[in-house]
């Protein structure tokens, strides 16, 4: 991967909206790189029964971005998501994970593969303690055997101390310490939103789904959550696909947007190009249909 | 002082006879945390795996009596004895071959289906369990003996004598397994909030979908729990079976493990530990102290009495988890 592109190109010319799969990516606005197709999406459709809930859908996303997918109520943007991470087999069309065809998986392999996900309604495990919870996100890297682990012998007791580590970091980075030993099911909702980030994080991902990660929040939590995930692209470089109904919100954050509607996408670019595309306003402001 | 010493006496076997209530009502803990369903066959299990172990460690032929019948033939014993260790270590692999058969041929197909679903079907499980035993091993009732000291303590006579002046009667069997569950007990907690896989468990109880996002294999964790229950069971069925044989009734010990379970809450290893012991302790008391006066025979329904009282005045048991409806 060798990104060319001079930065001050980039702040010249709007990056390209979509390029091409298989090229080496672009810099953005405020100067980050990014890389080559992380995941990329061809012609998916996804149908229950006799309503198709995503028809024909393509998009790419790339290394280190910020991917937008927004679009009215019933968009189809959760499936699109659940799709992406699994719990959704779609009826045609193509997932490519870091340049391969995913051959049809269960949702617990996908999240093997380098993917973690939060979800629209909170699914975290509430009868166990925060920690406990984004113990969980490190499961998968566990390496010690059920009978190691069941006699607390050979790598088990070093492992789960090195885990505990990186968890107490991403406790630290999130400012969640003082709910540490808290049952989840006693928070509220702005800090449950906070540790199902954490437990995603924990994974340390490849690729970071949000689904609606800002849903519910009064500005201040919005603010919080906003600098969190910009945070967490910064440092970590972690690539972040998010659903979200905030214009505003998405608009700041991301690096390109996928506009969705009645389960085709209508818009794909940077904020300002999928800002002044008219099917996207018509989209979201009405139009009149003849 | 007498009668004080008598009714100590009465105490500490009661206590002795609620672990082997809480070996049982463990395994159902176990499969309840885990899946949210009350397994029904828990009771069979526990036969199953008694039956099992004495027919390997008598060298049976399974489902002679099938063999017979179609082909004319009269075997019935392969002739050898295996050693009680060996015998309980194959009958564990069975167990977890048996949690493998149920998860892949009942349970996988019943995902995410209401509580209720899974409940009949364990129902069912139970009644195919059951017969299925019958026809491997038979139906005589068969005595158990894994080399588990039993009959009277001399010790613990000597020891009582001295301190009190009158000698208890406490069976070795009894002890034993008093020491077996305390390890058994240790070792499932231990397990379930230190491991991975314990953490995993947890997970899985909470919430199906969360856990297949941390890539959590549901399939997996089931398959260990059922193995785990399926162990309890043996444990239970070794107890039980050394105690008063291996025969059906066997399976009906399960009903004694409700009350255990509505009075230490049906998520809880500790609440089946303490439940088991109450009721053991609390029917050998009330039949001492108030049986009597009401004609004996109040161990039948004594503990069921007990249980009702909990779910009016604290339906989570001792130890559950609180519901909080949030409005």
């Amino acid at each position: 991967m060798s990104p060319t592109s001079p930065t001050i190109l980039s702040e010249l010319a709007p990056p390209p909206a979509a390029p091409a799969p298989g090229t080496d990516g672009y810099i953005t606005a405020d100067g980050r790189k990014i890389g080559g197709v992380l995941m990329d999406l061809r012609h998916i459709t996804l149908r229950f029964g006799g309503v198709t809930a995503i028809k024909d859908i393509s998009f790419d996303i790339r290394e280190g971005e910020i991917r937008a997918i927004i679009g009215p109520n019933g968009a189809g943007k959760s499936s699109m998501m659940n799709v992406m991470s699994g719990f959704y087999v779609p009826q045609e069309g193509e997932v490519w994970f870091r340049g391969a065809k995913r051959p049809p998986m269960r949702p617990y392999q996908v999240a093997r593969q380098g993917l973690a996900r939060t979800f629209q309604n909170i699914a975290l495990f509430d009868g166990m303690s925060v920690l406990d919870n984004i113990m969980t996100g490190r499961l998968t890297m566990m390496k010690s055997s059920l009978l190691e682990q069941a006699l607390w012998w050979g790598r088990a007791e070093a492992e789960e101390t090195r885990h505990r580590e990186q968890v107490e970091k991403i406790i630290d980075f999130l400012e969640i310490q003082n709910i540490r030993k808290t049952p989840v099911g006693r928070l509220p909702y702005g800090l449950k939103k906070r540790v199902e980030l954490a437990r995603a994080l924990a994974a340390e991902p490849k690729l970071l789904m949000l689904d609606e990660p800002m849903a519910g929040m009064n500005v201040e939590e919005k603010e919080d959550m906003s600098r969190f995930i910009l945070d967490v692209n910064d440092e970590f470089g972690t690539t972040i696909a998010l659903i979200e109904h905030d214009m505003g919100v998405v608009m700041d954050l991301s690096d390109r947007v996928v506009v969705m509607d009645y389960g085709r996408k209508i818009g794909d670019g940077t904020p300002d190009e999928v800002r002044n595309n008219q099917e996207v306003i018509d989209a979201y402001l009405g139009v009149a249909h003849d | 002082m007498d009668q004080l010493l008598y009714a100590s006496e009465v105490l500490v076997n009661g206590l002795m006879t609620g672990v082997m209530y809480s070996l049982v009502a463990l395994g159902f803990v176990l499969i309840f945390k885990a899946s949210g369903v009350f397994n029904y066959a828990q009771g069979v299990l526990a036969l199953f795996a008694a039956l099992t172990l004495v027919g390997i460690q008598q060298g049976q032929v399974p489902f002679a009596h099938l063999i017979n019948a179609i082909t004319g033939s009269h075997i019935s014993s392969f002739g050898w004895t295996v050693p009680s260790l060996l015998a309980i270590l194959l009958t564990a692999l069975v167990m977890v071959g048996l949690a493998i058969l149920i998860e892949t041929l009942v349970l996988k197909h019943l995902v995410g289906q209401e509580p209720i679903i899974m409940f009949m079907a364990t129902i069912g499980l139970a009644y195919f369990l059951e017969g299925l035993g019958d026809i491997m091993w038979g139906a005589d009732v068969k005595t158990l003996d894994v080399g588990l000291p039993q009959g009277i303590s001399e010790t613990a006579e000597a020891w009582t004598a001295a301190l009190t002046g009158y000698g208890f009667f406490i069976d070795r069997l009894d002890i034993w397994a008093t020491v077996i569950a305390a390890l058994l007990v240790a070792a499932l907690v231990a397990f379930s909030q230190y491991t991975k896989q314990g953490r995993a468990m947890r997970a899985v109880a909470d919430d199906h979908q969360a856990a297949l996002s941390v890539g959590i294999s549901l399939r997996f964790i089931w398959v260990m729990v059922w193995s785990i229950a399926g162990f309890v069971a043996l444990v239970a069925g070794i107890m039980w079976g050394t105690k008063s044989g291996v025969q059906f009734s066997l399976s009906l010990i399960a009903l004694k493990a409700l009350p255990v379970l509505m009075l230490g809450g049906f998520t809880s290893i500790p609440g089946a530990i303490v439940g088991g012991l109450i009721i053991g302790v609390g029917e050998k008391l009330f039949e001492f102290y108030v049986g009597p006066l009401v004609g004996g025979a109040t161990e039948a329904w004594f503990a069921y009495v007990l249980a009702l009282i909990f779910l009016v005045f604290r339906p989570q048991g001792l130890f559950g988890e609180r519901i909080i409806e949030r409005v």
